[in-house]
């Protein structure tokens, strides 16, 4: 047969490789053991936006606890798939499921838990401004339906007096790819413009009529960075690691509020004190009522089955989640995700002793 | 000999035969010697302009991540964005657990199919393999990678290493069957012929003497399509799916090289994104490792086996 | 490669050298048995790919049927990609993968063969493997770092010095295929960065079929008093012909399906445009963008329409790129 160099190493690496393979080998280098029947506990998919703050809640978590959660993003479509087939213990989504996608989920009823809250930051690349760009959701609209075209329009004039607006185009910059992102974008220029609501309508994906594509906040970002006299939406984390400029929009209560932090949470706050106490959460909080509230904000759900069969997994989850409503909001403003207001905090742990752990005849 | 091989012109006296030439043709000695200057030139602008975008890139690897190549990079886990001492080891030891698995199913696939059709090229089959060998390679990844989920995730429940390696497997697939084809035709019938006139079997020739003679250009291709399958990314999301734990079963999801700079690349943190590049250096660096052992151990025996 | 008349390249493991005497009979009739099982062997593993791609072909098909019953067949043409009123069509993206594709082959097929040639005639032999192995790697780098590489060196390179230099120094902005304004991200920019990811494939099998064409051929050029380069052209390259282009048709299947890379640099707008400085969108990146998000039904069978379009498409250009390297090789009398 053929003749290599080698015949007895190259057997002996398959061999070796198949052993390591097949076989053992679920711990870490100079990790201890620990009982576990594989190398995670819970598996879970869905949203690329909260990833950077589950990695650090999951890292911290097992650090705690010994429990190791595998998330990965893969997008809040795929996780929505992927918990409605049951290969992935939960899921995790920018937008909401609709009632159809919940009718195909395989497991039952699904509850979405809040975690944290994000801001969509409105950022442009216009070097003669020093303030923050004014502007409201009609005008935003109007922008990106193509019918404002220059920087120096009246209209963005009116409400940005004195500031050196050039009377260069406007090049609208939005997302190529389905996103949460888009989803909350787009829900609030339906929201404040009735043309909006009508024609390109709200969703994770729209047929844009103007503009470039970029792909991913990282993409837009890049793109607005690079390209002078764009204008485009990423999420907030985003703008700030950038150091991108971000716009001001008026809010329902009429005033401008850049986003931030702070100016996320108290949009749910607004929001919080109205939701019913049977709320399934699946709320938008864009145009949020209240003081200081950032018009273009969500929530990002987890989302879990109410009847969780396998009550080993069922309680890890469940004690999860306890955790992450009470201690992870202290490790999100750090990476720039607004916590959610305490409020909420106290009503959704309450709501997460409905989740029935174990087999039920 | 030495005159044809030095170009086999002679400098000043044109021979009767290169007059006659010249003088129905056109092309005199003197511009074909202009045109021969001319395109030899060109071959080397094209391969200086083909090896230019890869040291751009290194480039801009190197200078992006090479800070972020510490040791600890090879020998620890992820950590959260803001902490130090994060590596992509689970990551890169998924990848070659990966690129092991896809192997053992692309390439038997690949050359088996590769020497069917070069045997038995007017076949209806082999027809078929061609066309449907060069549908497969011009698939986007992602619908193998949804291939691969509709019936090795899905029936079975679970993500794992498995129905990634199967994945990445389907698509070395064209690549090194087109090599093996070509190659395979490219052996002299002489050699065949010499081998079974004296008394070599059909299988112990084609194996022993075509598949063997044809070994390095087979190995290039396989090479080629084990670069290729490292730095795929979609058809894993759905299979392997990434891990962000130590994990080397096939029957579990697996972290990978190229899953793991994806997520760093497209976050916001530069911290992440450095640990992207760097994580795209030892991926180039990975293959480039793969590709000179392969070369080491498949080189022939008795000297250079072309020249 | 050994002369013909020498003894075969033998091995000497476990017993496999020339037969002779009782040994032959015995091996002849051990021969016969092993090429039937080594006939089914590689028969058997010729049908795996028929069989994968039938698997995948009534996958998507099946995916992709509700699609089709909603639109029919103008949704090859439909030029809308409305997924909040689903309303789905797909002729920018189909135009945009041809066009992409096409241009990536221009660019990339005469370099890789040039390169090609280069390291098979001319390249010193100390030169040969290292810079072989610089053009084969370029298939390892990961597409995302194309599409990195071309968000910050290619499209920036493009939009402050190529295109104005094409559309105000050489004066073609007015011309329909360099009109327009010169955002970076384009239809040109795409078509570069394809021809950059394919030229390994070609220039790796346009290497090795150029280096395994036998010595008899070139000699027999030089003899008659051929250049070096009409040696090239006249000798090897015809013999090699059919290899090369199948190493251009395992780009091409490249370019078809590439979609990171590409959907960084295009531009991503659904729309047909004649300029190369027009963004544009490819079949592949629309199924790559919307994939992970998309849940609707109907969104989900359009994206797989669209991936059923896809093969489609590359078994009609395989086809025709087969076709014509049969015609030409009839002509040429080979």
């Amino acid at each position: 047969m053929i003749a290599l160099a080698k015949p007895r190493a190259v057997v002996l690496l398959v061999a070796f490789a198949t052993t390591v393979a097949c076989g053992g080998g679920d711990r870490a280098p100079g990790e201890t053991g620990r009982a576990s029947s594989g190398s995670v506990d819970l598996t879970g998919a869905g949203a690329t936006f909260p990833y950077p703050l589950y990695s650090k809640w999951f890292s911290d978590y097992a650090s705690r606890t010994g429990v190791r959660i595998n998330y990965q993003s893969i997008g809040s479509g795929g996780g929505i798939r992927q918990l409605s087939e049951g290969t992935v213990d939960f899921g995790a989504s920018d937008s909401p499921m609709t009632d159809a996608e919940l009718a195909k989920a395989k497991g039952g009823p699904v509850m979405h838990v809040p975690t944290v809250l994000g801001a969509v930051a409105v950022t442009y690349n216009v070097p003669e401004l020093r303030e923050p760009l004014r502007l409201t959701g009609e005008l935003l609209a109007d922008v990106f339906l193509g019918r404002i075209t220059k920087w120096n329009d009246a209209r963005i004039a009116a409400l940005n007096s004195g500031a050196p607006l050039p009377a260069k185009d406007i090049l609208v910059v939005h997302r190529s790819d389905g996103s949460g992102t888009t989803f909350i974008f787009t829900d609030y220029l339906a929201a404040t413009s009735s043309s909006w609501a009508t024609a390109p309508g709200k969703g994770k994906e729209v047929q844009w009529p103007v503009g470039l594509g970029g792909k991913g906040n990282e993409g837009v970002a890049g793109q607005v960075k690079q390209t002078p006299g764009t204008i485009g939406y990423v999420e907030l984390a985003y703008a700030k690691q950038n150091r991108l400029p971000v716009a001001a929009i008026r809010n329902a209560a009429g005033e401008y509020v850049t986003p931030s932090v702070e100016s996320a949470t108290a949009a749910a706050a607004g929001v919080a004190e109205r939701l019913g106490a049977s709320t399934d959460y699946r709320v938008s909080i864009v145009n949020a009522p209240g003081a200081g509230a950032y018009p273009i904000s969500s929530f990002t759900w987890i989302l879990a089955y109410r009847n969780q069969p396998d009550s080993t997994k069922g309680r890890k989850l469940v004690d999860f989640l306890r955790w992450a409503l009470r201690e992870g909001g202290a490790s999100a403003a750090a990476l720039d995700y607004a916590p959610l207001p305490p409020a909420m905090v106290s009503r959704l742990e309450q709501r997460l002793d409905s989740i029935r752990v174990g087999a039920r005849p | 000999m030495t005159a044809a091989s030095r170009g086999g012109l002679r400098r000043s006296h044109p021979s009767g035969v290169q007059r006659a030439f010249a003088a129905r043709t056109g092309r005199t000695l003197g511009r074909r010697r202009v045109v021969n200057g001319a395109m030899i030139a060109l071959t080397y602008l094209a391969a200086a302009l083909t090896t230019l975008p890869l040291i751009f890139i290194l480039a801009l690897l190197v200078e992006k991540g090479a800070s972020s190549i510490r040791p600890h990079f090879f020998t620890s886990l992820p950590v959260p964005v803001g902490e130090v001492g994060g590596g992509m080891a689970n990551a890169i030891v998924g990848t070659l657990i990966l690129i092991a698995t896809a192997a053992a199913i692309g390439l038997p696939v690949g050359i088996g199919a590769g020497l069917y059709v070069a045997e038995y090229g007017r076949s209806r089959l082999a027809t078929a393999v061609r066309f449907l060998s060069d549908v497969l390679n011009g698939l986007p990844s992602i619908v193998i990678g949804i291939f691969a989920w509709q019936f090795l995730v899905r029936p079975i429940g679970h993500f794992s290493a498995l129905s990634g390696g199967v994945a990445l497997g389907a698509m070395m697939i064209p690549l090194v069957t087109r090599t093996t084809e070509e190659m395979i035709r490219l052996v002299p019938t002489s050699l065949n012929e010499a081998a079974l006139a004296l008394g070599y079997s059909r299988w112990r020739t084609s194996l022993a003497v075509v598949l063997r003679t044809a070994l390095p250009g087979i190995v290039t291709g396989a090479l080629v399509a084990v670069a290729r399958i490292a730095g795929e990314t979609a058809p894993l999301l759905f299979t392997a799916f990434g891990n962000q734990f130590w994990s080397v079963r096939l029957t579990e999801p697996i972290a990978a090289l190229p899953l793991q700079i994806f997520t760093y690349a497209i976050s916001p943190y530069d911290d992440w994104h450095a640990q992207a590049w760097a994580g795209a250096l030892v991926l180039i660096a990975l293959v480039l490792v793969i590709s000179l052992v392969a070369r080491f151990v498949t080189r022939a025996r008795f000297g250079a086996a072309a020249d | 490669m050994a002369a013909p008349g020498t003894p075969p390249l033998g091995s000497t493991s476990s017993g496999t050298g020339p037969p002779n005497g009782p040994a032959a009979l015995g091996s002849i009739r051990g021969g016969a048995v092993g090429d039937r099982i080594y006939r089914w062997t590689i028969t058997g593993f010729a049908l795996c790919v028929p069989l994968l791609l039938a698997l995948i072909a009534l996958e998507l098909g099946s995916a992709a049927w509700p699609a089709f019953r909603r639109f029919g067949l103008g949704f090859l043409a439909e030029s809308h990609w409305d997924a909040v009123n689903g309303r789905f069509g797909a002729g920018p993206a189909i135009f945009g993968t041809v066009v992409s594709s096409i241009i990536a082959l221009l660019v990339a097929t005469p370099l890789a063969i040039g390169a090609a040639i280069f390291l098979s005639e001319f390249a010193p032999s100390w030169l040969r493997q290292p810079v072989a192995f610089l053009v084969d790697l370029l298939a390892a780098i990961p597409s995302v770092v194309y599409g990195l590489w071309g968000i910050f060196v290619l499209v920036p390179l493009l939009r402050t010095h190529v295109m104005p230099f094409l559309s105000n120094t050489l004066r073609l902005g007015g011309t329909p295929l360099f009109s327009g304004p010169a955002y970076g991200p384009s239809m040109l920019a795409a078509g570069l960065i394809l021809a950059v990811m394919i030229l390994p494939y070609i220039s790796a099998v346009s290497r090795e079929v150029l280096l395994a064409v036998p010595r008899s051929q070139r000699e027999a050029a030089l003899a008659l008093g051929a250049t070096r380069w009409e040696m090239i052209w006249d000798a090897v390259l015809p013999y090699a012909r059919s290899g090369i282009v199948g190493g251009v048709i395992l780009g091409l299947g490249r370019a078809l399906g590439e979609t990171m890379a590409v959907t960084m640099v295009i531009g991503n707008r659904a729309e047909i445009s004649a300029s190369l400085f027009a963004p544009g969108y490819t079949m592949a990146s629309l199924i790559a963008n919307e994939f992970s998000e998309a849940t609707n039904e109907l969104h989900l069978s359009a994206l797989m329409a669209v991936g059923a379009t896809l093969f489609a498409i590359t078994l009609v250009v395989s086809a025709i790129a087969r076709w014509l390297v049969w015609r030409v090789s009839r002509e040429a009398g080979t």
